[in-house]
């Protein structure tokens, strides 16, 4: 090869890099979680606090964890989405309210509807961090056998919704 | 003069405080120096490019906090490290560590050093093979003076 | 009106950089002299209309007119005059319209001085640097216009970021697009020697100030930029190998190879080919950090608001000017003539070997500041590359390249003898290593990077007194300041510059090896000592600045029970966006900084404080300005200077008329 056009070939390629890079966004970091058992907890739940809230009573179900806040603006914005998705009876959406008043909470939830049956209350962020929460609303798919299958970062869109989410809640439902 | 007013203030109100030696931030400084020794190399999620040391975000100061527990708990950096690993990947690392994946990151370095030696030697000799003595020349020189002086000349 | 005269302006500037940038090389290409005689008038044409478009949004600024969207998104009516002025560069629009600025600067000095070159190589070097501008202006005028309107108009400003509220802002990005924009001109030389075929030691001669010259303002700007960053983020560190710090280093590495390439191509006709691709790379990473700021490809503090249509122009952009370069190369480069011949050991061999070691440094950085972005874009997985791995990779490379420098300018040229070279520096080498030894045991904390810091430090010392020791052996003089005085100036340069590494390496060592930092909990009137110095906290009192609010600390430090100063550090509130900035107190000093910030108010009255003792840390921007300096001695050298002072004259009566005629 010309080696006058090595620095031309090395620059071709890290431009097709910078191109593909465009269209990425480095702000979204994968989970590691993903296949592995989903992180046990037992928190308090949100409307009854002397009940408790552990993935354990969820065995045999395909259901979808949803870290949320009444503080998180993208929360909001995914809020219609979840209500959804809720009532379209597909898959049942756990929440877990992160680093939140408890107050805050239910008001925010009687204000704009409550798509949870159940909703654990993470008051000190560990649960958040035993899942590599990193920014709320953040949600996993949970399996049947208790393994998170897929984890939405930021909030649920309709199209991820009906192109991701269902299809894989079927796919698992039928395992 | 205030400040004296204050200070005289000051002295009467807490007696033994005044003047003492301020007392460190952290409840246990030892404890404290190896979280800082393990928080520079790790990287905040939330924010745009810092250090877990660095930032005040909540979700920095919750990770502080877990490593402060687990060196209480008397875990080493190994595990500290692996506990964060298992849950936000190797992208909390700011030294990435040595994988398939990351092999060209760490020797890419020193084979661009052992290539570009080589290629230097290589076409140095090759040069002195080729080169039949064309230096710049006193004469050639003294035509760079020359064009630098009055090159509107020529053109 | 104003903002559209500024608006119309960089229209009709790019009309003419569209004229600069296609007849006088075409007219190069083909002889012909009133063709290539457009170039001048257009350069200096396109200088004024690019002043009038930065002087009209200026006045937006300073006037408060907040139905321009770029003025109404980075000030405030509170803002200090000089800080709405310095916002013009404060986000991306503006910056942009300050390097296209800056472009025209530069053009309008090659005008200015370049009487002396063959009128086809300053109508390409202009006609290069024409085309350079159309991408810029054209960025502009389509994704980022900086005179957009905003109607109906704002009733505020949204405010510059209170990060960038500081007298840092002001000079720091002026300094480094200076440089960045700076090596435009070495590339466009080295464009316009390929394109007419004629890379002789001429070429490089020309370049060689103009180089110099960007180094030294990139040098100064990078070292600005760090310092701002050491007192203003609040942590006492200087450099953080963030992508976008990578994106500054990058051509600074590159055009510190392209310095001493040039010196071996002008003073031995060697290597022409491998300075003309250092002169085309330090310029294409130059746009390469634009487009990293910009883009939004890389996460960075320092990183502009991301806009996915700019990344593509910009990208496009890039491809275009440097594949188009590189293509060039690939095609003009292999006709290039070899040059004088040189022993492998011999100055042009140690210079080439200092310039692959800085390379592969360059190389690393670029590798380590896109390598997350590679496994990204080829899913496999994310991770971060920080400091420790910079570090890491960037000691074992830069080590041997300061080695070399010791010996270089003692080498002769053509061909040098190792065990000659061994015997003059013996003593030196004795010396450094000896001290670098001794030295940090005696000060208490042997570390081996600590050693090696100061090892390489003095070595830079040494081997320059020896280097000048026989210079001034051979030069003529009856006393010794006659002949310092008949040293030419660019040794003069090269010597000072060397020596601004080793006091930068002298402050990276010892702020490494011996600063002491506490956190502490403060009440008033207690103290806490750090170093030597003893610090008393004598309470936090409110006061307000122009736009913000502040909790100002202060504390009196003494050292021995005498007073040495006292500091005020703040923690700031500024109003516009509601934001926390903290503001360190330093008491700068040759040997020392101390550095105060705060933390948290705590419970009654006390604060949480953080106290640094940084022992030479000024030594590290010490020695950058040191090595600017030592730039600016290289370029009043005599050669140079002649080259300057013949202007005009000699130029012939036709061409001239036919100058007149275009202008």
């Amino acid at each position: 090869m010309n080696r006058f056009l090595l620095p031309l070939s090395i620059f071709i390629v890290v431009v097709v890099f910078l191109g593909i890079g465009l269209k990425l966004n480095p702000r979204e970091i994968p989970s590691p979680l993903v296949g592995k058992a989903a992180p046990d907890f037992s928190q308090p739940q949100l409307f009854e606090p002397t009940k408790v809230f552990a993935p354990a009573d969820m065995k045999g179900k395909v259901w979808l964890l949803n870290f949320w806040a009444s503080w998180c603006s993208g929360c909001k914005t995914e809020h219609p989405v979840l209500m959804d998705l809720a009532k379209s009876g597909y898959v049942p959406i756990y929440g877990m309210d992160y680093k939140d008043q408890r107050d805050e909470a239910m008001t925010w939830l009687s204000r704009w509807g409550n798509p949870y049956p159940i909703v654990g209350v993470d008051d000190a962020g560990r649960v958040g961090i035993n899942y590599g929460v990193y920014g709320v609303p953040e949600t996993y798919v949970i399996d049947k056998q208790g393994v998170i299958r897929y984890k939405q970062i930021g909030p649920l869109d309709p199209d991820t919704v009906e192109k991701k989410i269902v299809p894989l809640v079927k796919q698992l439902e039928a395992q | 003069m205030n400040i004296h007013w204050i200070l005289l203030i000051v002295l009467f109100l807490s007696g033994p405080v005044w003047a003492g030696e301020a007392r460190p931030l952290a409840d246990d400084p030892v404890a404290e120096q190896r979280l800082k020794h393990l928080a520079v190399e790790l990287r905040c999620l939330v924010c745009q490019n810092q250090t877990l040391a660095d930032s005040n975000a909540p979700l920095a100061e919750d990770l502080r906090r877990e490593v402060r527990e687990m060196i209480a708990k008397n875990m080493n950096d190994q595990e500290i490290i692996e506990f964060l690993t298992a849950r936000y990947g190797d992208f909390v690392l700011y030294r990435p560590p040595l994988k398939a994946t990351t092999t060209l990151l760490w020797v890419g370095p020193f084979v661009l050093v052992i290539v570009g030696a080589t290629a230097l030697v290589v076409t140095l000799r090759r040069r002195a093979a080729k080169v039949v003595d064309v230096p710049v020349t006193e004469d050639e020189h003294r035509r760079v003076e020359q064009l630098l002086a009055d090159g509107g000349k020529r053109s | 009106m104003i903002p559209e005269i500024g608006h119309f302006a960089l229209i009709l500037a790019l009309c003419v950089a569209v004229v600069q940038g296609i007849l006088p090389i075409y007219g190069a290409a083909v002889g012909n002299s009133a063709l290539m005689a457009v170039a001048k008038p257009a350069a200096r044409g396109q200088f004024l209309l690019v002043l009038t478009a930065f002087g009209c949004l200026a006045y937006a600024f300073a006037d408060r007119d907040f139905s321009v969207l770029y003025v109404a998104a980075t000030s405030n009516s509170q803002l200090p005059l000089h800080y709405r002025l310095a916002a013009i560069w404060g986000a991306h629009e503006g910056s942009l319209l300050l390097w296209t600025l800056i472009l025209t600067i530069w053009m309008f000095a090659v005008t200015l001085f370049s009487a002396h070159l063959p009128e086809s190589t300053r109508s390409r070097i202009l006609g290069v640097m024409g085309l350079v501008s159309i991408g810029f202006l054209l960025f502009m005028l389509t994704v980022s216009n900086p005179f957009e309107r905003l109607i109906p108009a704002a009733a505020e400003g949204r405010d510059l970021n209170p990060l960038l509220q500081d007298p840092g802002m002001v000079i720091h990005p002026p300094m480094l697009y200076m440089g960045y924009v700076g090596f435009s001109v070495a590339f466009a030389f080295a464009i316009a020697a390929l394109l007419g075929g004629n890379l002789d030691a001429a070429w490089a001669r020309w370049s060689r100030p103009w180089t110099t010259v960007a180094w030294c303002f990139l040098t100064v700007g990078i070292a600005m930029g760090s310092g701002w960053a050491y007192y203003e983020l609040g942590w006492g560190g200087w450099w953080f190998w963030d992508p976008v710090e990578n994106a500054s280093f990058m051509p600074w590495l590159a055009g510190t190879a392209l310095v001493h390439s040039l010196a071996v191509t002008d003073k031995r006709g060697g290597f022409k080919v491998w300075t003309v691709l250092l002169a085309i790379m330090a310029f294409s990473l130059s746009l390469l950090g634009t487009f990293l700021v910009r883009s939004g490809v890389l996460t960075s503090v320092h990183a502009f608001a991301t806009d996915p249509k700019r990344g593509m122009f910009i990208l496009v952009f890039l491809a275009i000017v440097i594949g188009g370069s590189l293509a060039l190369y690939a095609w003009r480069a292999p006709r290039v003539g070899l040059g004088g011949s040189f022993a492998s050991v011999s100055r042009e061999g140690m210079l080439l070997a200092n310039n692959v070691l800085l390379v592969a440094a360059m190389g690393s950085v670029l590798l380590g500041t896109l390598y997350p972005l590679f496994l990204d874009a080829l899913d496999l997985g994310k991770i971060s590359v920080g400091p420790p791995y910079f570090d890491s990779v960037f000691v074992p490379l830069m080590a041997p390249a300061i080695f070399l420098m010791g010996i270089g300018p003692l080498a002769q040229w053509k061909k040098a003898s190792v065990p000659d070279l061994a015997k003059r520096l013996r003593w030196a080498f004795g010396v450094s290593v000896v001290t670098a030894i001794t030295l940090p045991i005696v000060m208490g904390n042997w570390t081996p990077l600590l050693s090696l810091g100061l090892l390489l430090a003095i070595w830079i010392l040494t081997t320059g007194v020896v280097s000048l020791r026989e210079r001034l052996a051979h030069v003529a003089g009856n006393n010794l300041m006659e002949r310092l005085a008949s040293v030419p100036r660019s040794y003069w340069g090269m010597q000072v510059a060397h020596c601004g590494i080793a006091v930068f390496i002298v402050g990276v060592t010892m702020v490494k090896g011996f600063e002491t930092e506490k956190d502490v909990r403060m009440n008033v009137g207690e103290t806490a000592t750090i170093g030597d110095y003893m610090f008393r906290f004598d309470g936090a009192q409110d006061v307000v600045g122009p736009n913000y609010t502040a909790a100002r600390g202060s504390f009196a430090v003494s050292r021995d029970g005498r007073e040495t100063t006292l500091l005020y550090p703040e923690k700031r509130r500024y109003t516009a966006q509601n934001q926390i900035m903290t503001e360190a107190a330093i008491d700068p000093g040759l040997l020392r900084d101390l550095y105060v910030s705060l933390g948290e108010p705590l419970d009654d009255g006390a604060w949480s404080v953080r106290l640094y003792h940084k022992p030479f840390v000024d030594w590290i921007w010490g020695g950058c300005f040191i090595m600017a300096f030592g730039g600016v001695i290289a370029i009043s050298d005599r050669r140079y200077r002649i080259a300057w002072r013949r202007q005009e004259p000699a130029v012939p009566a036709p061409t001239r008329a036919a100058r007149r005629k275009v202008a």
